[in-house]
C-alpha cells in the first residue's frame, strides 16, 4: 500500500483540541482524523461528520426479526403441523408475542453489530498502525494530509502549537 | 462561572483522587500486567475446587439419573428451578447497570457496568446449567430449537412458556456478550498500545479488531452503544418476565398469579444489585479501585435497594392479599401454609431479609459503612434464593389431595451442585478481573471532568 504522510498536533487537554479543531476549520484546513481516547462531544459537528445511519439498519433488522418470529410461528402452528387443542385457534398470536419479541431484539441487535463492523472496518486480526501509542491511553491526535495543505509544514505546525498542541510531528504511515 | 460547572460543583466528584488521564489508565489496567497477588491465587483454588465438585456432581448425576435428587410425585420441581430462577435474577444488574443507567445517563454507572455485565454473564451461564442437566439426557438439548427434522418435521409447541424462556434466555445471553464486548474494545486496544509483553500485544491485537479511537468511528460507536441499551432495557425487564411467565401461567395455586412479572422483574433487580455489592465491595479492595468504585456508588446502589427491596415487600403483600379477597380457599390455604406450615422458617428467612433488612438503608450512617452493606448485600442473597424457594416448593408441596401431601429436602448431588455452580462463577470472575480490564478506562476517562474540582 501506498504510504500516507501525516502531518500532527497532540494535545493533552480535550478542549485545546476541540478549541484547536475549531480553529483550524475556520481556516479551511482539512482534517484528515481525530484520534481520542474516549468519545470527545463537539468534534462530530466541527468535522462535519454525518449522523450515523446505524438506527435504520436496527429498524429493518429489528423488522425483519418481527416478522420471521410471527411467520414462522403462524406456519408450525396452522400449516405445517396444526395441533387441534380443544377447538382453540391454530393461530394463536398473543402466545406467539414473547418469542417474536426476543427474536426482534436478537436480528435488530446482531446486525446493528455487523453493520457498525462493516462500515467502521474493525475486524479481529487486523493490522493497525497507530499515529502515536498514546492516542488510546492521554493523548489527543489531529492527523492533518500533508497532500491537502498548501503551506510549508513549519506554518502548520506553528499554528497547531500556538494553539496548544504539546507537541508537532510529520509521520508515515 | 458558566451554568455547569455551577452544577457540577453540586455534584460530588465521580473520581476521589485527582488523576491525570494516564494515572488512570495505569491504576487499572497495570494490574493485568502485574502477576496475580496472594488473594487472587487464594480465592481462584478455592473456586476451582468448588467448581470440580459441582462437575463431579453433575457427572455422576448425568450417569445415573434424575432420580439423585429429592424431587418426588408432589414436588417434581424444586432447587433445580430454584437455582436457575436465582441465578438469572442475578443475571438482571449488570444489564439494567450498563443499559438503562446508561438511557438515563447516570454517570455515576461507568466505574462498575463492566464489572456487573461481567458478572451477569457469568450468572446466566450458571442459570443455564439447570434446565440442560434437568433434561437428563443433556446432549440432545438441541432438540430446544426449531430445526427441520426427521420426526415428521415435528415442531415445537411455541405456546409453552418453558420453550419462551428458552428463547428469551439466549437472546439475553447473546445481546449481553456483544453488548459487553463492544465495551471491552477501546479498552483492549489501549492495552494492545500499552503493554510490554509480547504475547499480550499478539492476543489483544486481535481481539481489539483494530480500534484507533478516530473520531468517526467513536461517533458510530457511541450510536451503536445507545441503540443497544434501548434493545437491551425491554430484553431485561422481558427475560425476568417470561421466568415468571414459567410458573404465572400455570394453574398452580400460588403460582397462577397476575402481579408474577413486575414482582419478578423487582426483585430479580434486588437480588442481581445484593450480588454487585458483596462483589464490588471485594473488588475494589482487591484490585486498589477504591477511588474509583468509591462510596457515593455504594451507596447509589443502596437506594436501588431499598426502592426494589420495598417493591418486593410490597408485591408480597398484595399477593396474600389477593389470596385472601379471591375468596378462593385453595389460594387461600396456600398462602396461610407458606406462612404458617412446615416451611414457615422459609417463609420468615426470605421476609426478614428481603423486606426489612434493606429498609436500614434509610440511614446514611449505615449505608456508607462498607462492611455493613457488606453482611446485607449476603442477606439479600440469601433472602431472595428463599424467595424463589418458597414460591416453587411450598406452593407444590400441599396440593389438592392431601394425601399426597409430601416433604421435601435435597440430596447431596443437589447441594453439590449447587455450590458448585458458585464455583463457576467465581472462577469466572476471577480469571475475568485477572485478565481483562474490570473498570471501563474509557468510560472513566470521558465523565472524569464531570463534578472534579476545578483548580
Amino acid at each position: 500500500m501506498q504510504k500516507q504522510s501525516f502531518l500532527i498536533g497532540i494535545f493533552d487537554d480535550e478542549q485545546k483540541l476541540v478549541d484547536s479543531t475549531r480553529h483550524m476549520v475556520g481556516k479551511n484546513y482539512k482534517i484528515h482524523e481525530i484520534y481520542t481516547p474516549f468519545p470527545v462531544h463537539g468534534l462530530d459537528d466541527l468535522m462535519g461528520v454525518e449522523r450515523s445511519r446505524l438506527p435504520y439498519v436496527t429498524f429493518l433488522a429489528g423488522g425483519t426479526g418481527l416478522l420471521i418470529g410471527l411467520l414462522g410461528q403462524v406456519f408450525v402452528s396452522s400449516v405445517s403441523w396444526p395441533i387441534n387443542v380443544g377447538g382453540k385457534a391454530f393461530a394463536s398470536i398473543p402466545a406467539f408475542i414473547p418469542i417474536i419479541f426476543e427474536l426482534t431484539v436478537l436480528i435488530g441487535a446482531l446486525s446493528t453489530v455487523a453493520a457498525f463492523f462493516y462500515c467502521t472496518k474493525l475486524f479481529p486480526g487486523k493490522k493497525v498502525q497507530v499515529l502515536d501509542k498514546r492516542q488510546t491511553d492521554d493523548k489527543f491526535i489531529m492527523a492533518l494530509e500533508k497532500i491537502d495543505l498548501k503551506e510549508d509544514d513549519q506554518t502548520v505546525m506553528d499554528l497547531l502549537k500556538n494553539q496548544g498542541a504539546v507537541e508537532v510531528m510529520v509521520k508515515e504511515l | 462561572m458558566s451554568a455547569q460547572d455551577e452544577i457540577c460543583h453540586l455534584r460530588t466528584p465521580l473520581v476521589e483522587k485527582e488523576r491525570t488521564y494516564k494515572q488512570i489508565s495505569d491504576d487499572v489496567l497495570n494490574t493485568l500486567e502485574k502477576g496475580p497477588s496472594k488473594y487472587w491465587l487464594i480465592g481462584f483454588t478455592v473456586a476451582v475446587l468448588t467448581l470440580t465438585l459441582g462437575v463431579t456432581s453433575i457427572g455422576y448425576q448425568i450417569a445415573t439419573g434424575i432420580g439423585t435428587w429429592g424431587l418426588n410425585k408432589t414436588i417434581g420441581w424444586s432447587w433445580d428451578i430454584t437455582n436457575f430462577v436465582f441465578w438469572v435474577g442475578i443475571g438482571h444488574a449488570g444489564t439494567l447497570i450498563s443499559a438503562i443507567l446508561l438511557i438515563f445517563r447516570q454517570k455515576w454507572r461507568t466505574s462498575i457496568n463492566r464489572a456487573a455485565e461481567a458478572m451477569t454473564l457469568f450468572a446466566v451461564c450458571c442459570a443455564g446449567i439447570y434446565p440442560l442437566i434437568h433434561m437428563g439426557r443433556p446432549w440432545l438439548a438441541f432438540w430446544m430449537f426449531p430445526y427441520p427434522n426427521s420426526r415428521g418435521s415435528l415442531w415445537l409447541n411455541f405456546r409453552s412458556p418453558l420453550l419462551w424462556d428458552v428463547f428469551a434466555i439466549s437472546t439475553y445471553l447473546t445481546v449481553s456478550a456483544v453488548f459487553w464486548y463492544i465495551g471491552l474494545i477501546p479498552d483492549l486496544a489501549a492495552i494492545r498500545d500499552r503493554t510490554t509483553s509480547k504475547l499480550r500485544k499478539k492476543i489483544f491485537g486481535v481481539i481489539s479488531l483494530g480500534w484507533d479511537g478516530a473520531n468517526r468511528t467513536w461517533h458510530r460507536y457511541e450510536i451503536l452503544c445507545l441503540i443497544l441499551a434501548g434493545l437491551a432495557t425491554p430484553l431485561v425487564l422481558s427475560v425476568h418476565t417470561i421466568v415468571s411467565f414459567d410458573f404465572a401461567t400455570s394453574v398452580i395455586p400460588g403460582w397462577h398469579t397476575t402481579i408474577f412479572p413486575p414482582y419478578f422483574v423487582a426483585g430479580a433487580v434486588f437480588s442481581g444489585f445484593g450480588m454487585v455489592l458483596t462483589l464490588l465491595i471485594v473488588t475494589r479492595k482487591l484490585m486498589n479501585f477504591e477511588h474509583y468504585i468509591t462510596v457515593n456508588h455504594i451507596e447509589s446502589m443502596c437506594k436501588v435497594l431499598i426502592l426494589t427491596g420495598s417493591m418486593v415487600g410490597l408485591a408480597y403483600g398484595t399477593e396474600f392479599f389477593i389470596a385472601w379477597y379471591s375468596g378462593n380457599p385453595y389460594e387461600r390455604f396456600t398462602f396461610i401454609n407458606r406462612a404458617t406450615g412446615p416451611y414457615a422458617w422459609a417463609y420468615w428467612i426470605m421476609v426478614s431479609c428481603n423486606v426489612i433488612s434493606p429498609q436500614l438503608l434509610w440511614f446514611k450512617k449505615l449505608r456508607t459503612n462498607l462492611v455493613f452493606v457488606f453482611i446485607l448485600s449476603i442477606f439479600v442473597n440469601i433472602g431472595m434464593w428463599f424467595e424463589r424457594f418458597v414460591i416453587i416448593t411450598t406452593s407444590l408441596h400441599r396440593d389438592y389431595l392431601p394425601s399426597s401431601w409430601a416433604m421435601y429436602s435435597p440430596t447431596w448431588v443437589e447441594i453439590c451442585e449447587f455450590i458448585g455452580s458458585f464455583g463457576l462463577f467465581f472462577t469466572l470472575f476471577l480469571l475475568f478481573i485477572r485478565f481483562l480490564p474490570a473498570i471501563a478506562v474509557s468510560e472513566v476517562k470521558g465523565v472524569y471532568k464531570f463534578a472534579q474540582k476545578k483548580n
